[in-house]
């Protein structure tokens, strides 16, 4: 083999001029070689995470905290997911901010002896709350109780026969909007707070999905959005409010807000309007005149879980 | 040589040219990506693993959680069980940062940066085992203070991010200002190490204390409302984090050929014994409390021992948790702990296993079931769940592995030119 290199080859350039380096600067482009191909192969990784500017605009990614939020925020916040809904929904809806009205209190009472199990309060929060289709959710869960127990550990959820039997009793749970709160102590970034008339809600805009308050929440009232919610359009109840029952985003909490957009307006809850026997009673603790008022003052109420100091706005009782 | 070399192909060579830290640190990096086949290897896997790790999570980000097996019931699992034995690996570093500075042991001295590098690896696996929980972590700007709202000083969960971060910053500042003076060859200034590395020792006790406080002020998790939920905290994170740093030193001496001074891990031996007897008395000061009172409030305890109501999805984990933490606890006792390296790897081994289970999958998810409402849902992670875990951990490991790498080039660069 010759070893003489061509006279016309004035370059002198190797074909490969990387074989040519010392070891050394072929081992820097060799690693930066594979640093292009680690990197590319990142980007192709996480690639499924382009989903997200495709469905939160830069509006909603940069939208500040409902308290911070002027009218015309507001405004603008609320036109533009009443777009998104039209969008994903095919669903025209209205999406209000009905104010605590000044001076109330809001609470709660269940009449323990009236209430027989047949859950038309939790199917009327679920077509009023656009909640997901897919898991038959629902704010309330309805316990059966054995008699002579107040255990809920003997108590059934799933109970699937005619109502009520002989020997038990029935006892809703949703969310108590306690007084003191451990879901609002807990949230990390203040997306849940107390409002003036006692409601406990969320900005489901500012919530980042950590779920400690429904590690938090002694009474199960929370619920997180594991995947997008699915309704079909003629399913969706059109009356919202951006505190209540809007249809919620993928990712956060979400729990019973006692129907602000109905009860602030003067109108039952859902659960309320929809039981059939007159167990549950509503109204302002405040007012005088109010069934709410008159249930604390005459019957024996209890709270659950009163030990803990959570001070519910929700009462049970026997008549 | 061709004529045609470019001239930055050697600079990377040349140390004389490294007068700054960014220098340092760059050149740090191309050192600590030199290695023999066995190291390339490595590497791979461990990139190849995060990589699976990010797609399982991207995908999870796009889909929902609803691909973890997470449900309203048992609403934390496996990422928040990995967290909270991350941060008793991350805390652990300071025992030996303790007899290093407090007691001026000065092997432990020669060592402790060993500790200070598995704290921030542990860190940064923190901090990711936390970001892959979150439901919307394109919202992660809420937590900022200023321009999000971050609820501090209410919000247990607040203080963890920040003592956290503090903690990453901490342990950083002390690596990096080291080993920058050591490859210098100048006596580091005791004055901008020192106050750290002060601040470090309380601190490290404060993250796993306050990581603790997330659970154990919840009065409607009763399982996790006891005062004993801190010291336990603590007592594991003084033997996991002590035996992954005796792990760690001896698979430096097998790949490294970098021979530790005896004295450090027979002073760790020591620590993990105390500390892994005191977790063990404090478990059974839980146990007796739990089941002796009995009543509902033990019921999430019987769950996970016994079994409940026809469930016992989580008996077989705590038996074996417990096996692992008593057979560990013998081997450390034993004089051949300090004697064999067979014997103390097997211990540690066994505890961290023991611990990693009991911290998880033996305090997270008990603490869901029953639920508030007393209600049992069982939970067993998602594939999900394991790749994104398995994609943290390979992360956490090529962390690791490179500052290691770095450390120990920094300091037999320096014996060379002593």
């Amino acid at each position: 083999m010759s070893n003489t290199v061509p006279p016309d080859d004035s370059n002198n350039a190797p074909l490969l001029p990387i074989l040519d380096q010392p070891s050394s600067s072929r081992r820097t482009a060799l690693k930066a070689a594979g640093a292009a191909l680690g990197l590319a192969a990142f980007g192709k990784a996480v690639s499924p995470l382009m989903v997200i500017p495709e469905n939160v605009s830069v509006d909603e990614f940069l939208q500040q905290h409902y308290k911070e939020m002027t009218n015309d925020d507001k405004a603008k916040v609320f036109a533009r997911l009443e777009e998104e809904a039209k969008e994903h929904y095919g669903a025209d809806v209205t999406i209000s901010d009905p104010q605590a009205i000044p001076g109330v209190k809001f609470g709660y009472a269940i009449n323990l002896s009236k209430c027989n199990g047949n859950g038309a309060c939790m199917e009327a929060c679920n077509k009023e709350n656009n909640h997901h289709r897919g898991v038959d959710q629902s704010y309330i869960r309805v316990f059966e109780m054995s008699k002579g127990s107040l255990d809920m550990e003997h108590g059934s959820t799933t109970y699937d026969h005619t109502v009520p039997q002989d020997d038990k009793f029935y006892m809703p749970v949703q969310c108590q909007q306690c007084d003191n709160p451990p879901c609002v102590t807990v949230c990390p970034v203040e997306a849940t707070w107390k409002e003036d008339d006692g409601i406990v809600v969320v900005d489901y805009n500012w919530c980042i999905g950590c779920r400690y308050c429904e590690a938090a929440c002694p009474y199960h009232a929370r619920r997180f959005n594991w995947e997008q919610p699915e309704i079909p359009a003629e399913d969706v109840n059109p009356v919202q409010a951006y505190l209540s029952n809007r249809i919620r985003p993928q990712g956060t909490m979400e729990k019973c807000h006692y129907c602000l957009h109905r009860t602030r307006e003067g109108r039952a809850p859902a659960c309320l309007e929809a039981c059939p026997t007159g167990a549950r009673v509503f109204g302002d603790m405040n007012d005088p005149d109010s069934d709410i008022n008159y249930v604390l003052k005459n019957k024996r109420v209890f709270v659950l879980k009163e030990e803990l100091g959570t001070q519910p706005s929700f009462f049970y009782f026997f008549d | 040589m061709s004529a045609t070399t470019p001239e930055t192909l050697t600079k990377v060579d040349s140390i004389d040219s490294v007068r700054s830290y960014p220098k340092f640190l760059w050149w740090g990096l191309s050192e600590a990506t030199n290695g023999g086949v066995g190291f390339y290897l490595w590497m791979f896997v461990l990139t190849a693993i995060s990589l699976v790790g990010a797609n399982a999570w991207a995908h999870q980000v796009a889909t929902g959680m609803i691909v973890t097996n997470m449900t309203d019931h048992v609403s934390w699992g496996l990422y928040i069980a990995n967290f909270t034995f991350f941060v008793g690996l991350a805390a652990g570093g300071v025992m030996m940062v303790i007899p290093a500075y407090l007691y001026d042991d000065e092997e432990m001295h020669k060592v402790v940066i060993i500790g200070e590098v598995v704290a921030i690896a542990a860190i940064v696996m923190c901090t990711l085992s936390v970001v892959v929980d979150l439901g919307r972590p394109d919202r992660f700007w809420h937590l900022l203070p200023g321009i999000g709202r971050l609820n501090w000083p209410v919000s247990m969960l607040t203080w963890d991010v920040i003592v956290l971060n503090g903690y990453l910053l901490i342990n950083l500042h002390i690596v990096g200002y080291l080993l920058y003076m050591q490859f210098l060859g100048r006596r580091p200034n005791p004055k901008w190490y020192v106050p750290f590395v002060f601040l470090s020792i309380a601190w490290a006790i404060s993250i796993h204390t306050v990581t603790a406080f997330l659970y154990c002020g919840l009065g409607g998790r009763p399982f996790w409302n006891t005062a004993l939920l801190a010291p336990r905290f603590l007592a594991s994170a003084f033997v996991s984090g002590p035996a992954f740093i005796i792990l760690v030193m001896r698979i430096l001496r097998i790949t490294t050929g970098f021979t530790p001074p005896v004295g450090p891990a027979r002073t760790l031996i020591q620590i993990i014994r105390i500390a892994m007897t005191v977790n063990l008395i404090m478990l059974a000061s839980e146990v007796f409390t739990m089941f002796y009172t009995g009543g509902a409030h033990a019921a999430s305890a019987r769950y996970l021992f016994f079994g409940l109501h026809g469930h016992h999805g989580l008996v077989p984990w705590m038996w074996t948790s417990l096996a692992c933490n008593i057979v560990g606890t013998i081997l450390f006792f034993m004089p051949a702990a300090l004697e064999r390296g067979s014997v103390r790897i097997s211990a540690c081994v066994s505890c961290i296993v023991g611990i990693w289970i009991e911290k998880g999958m033996g305090l997270i998810v008990p603490g869901f079931i029953p639920s508030t409402l007393h209600e049992i849902v069982e939970y067993t992670p998602s594939l999900t769940e394991w790749k994104v875990s398995a994609g943290i951990w390979a992360f956490g490991f090529l962390i690791l592995t490179i500052l290691l790498k770095l450390t120990i080039t920094v300091f037999n660069r320096s014996k060379v030119t002593h």
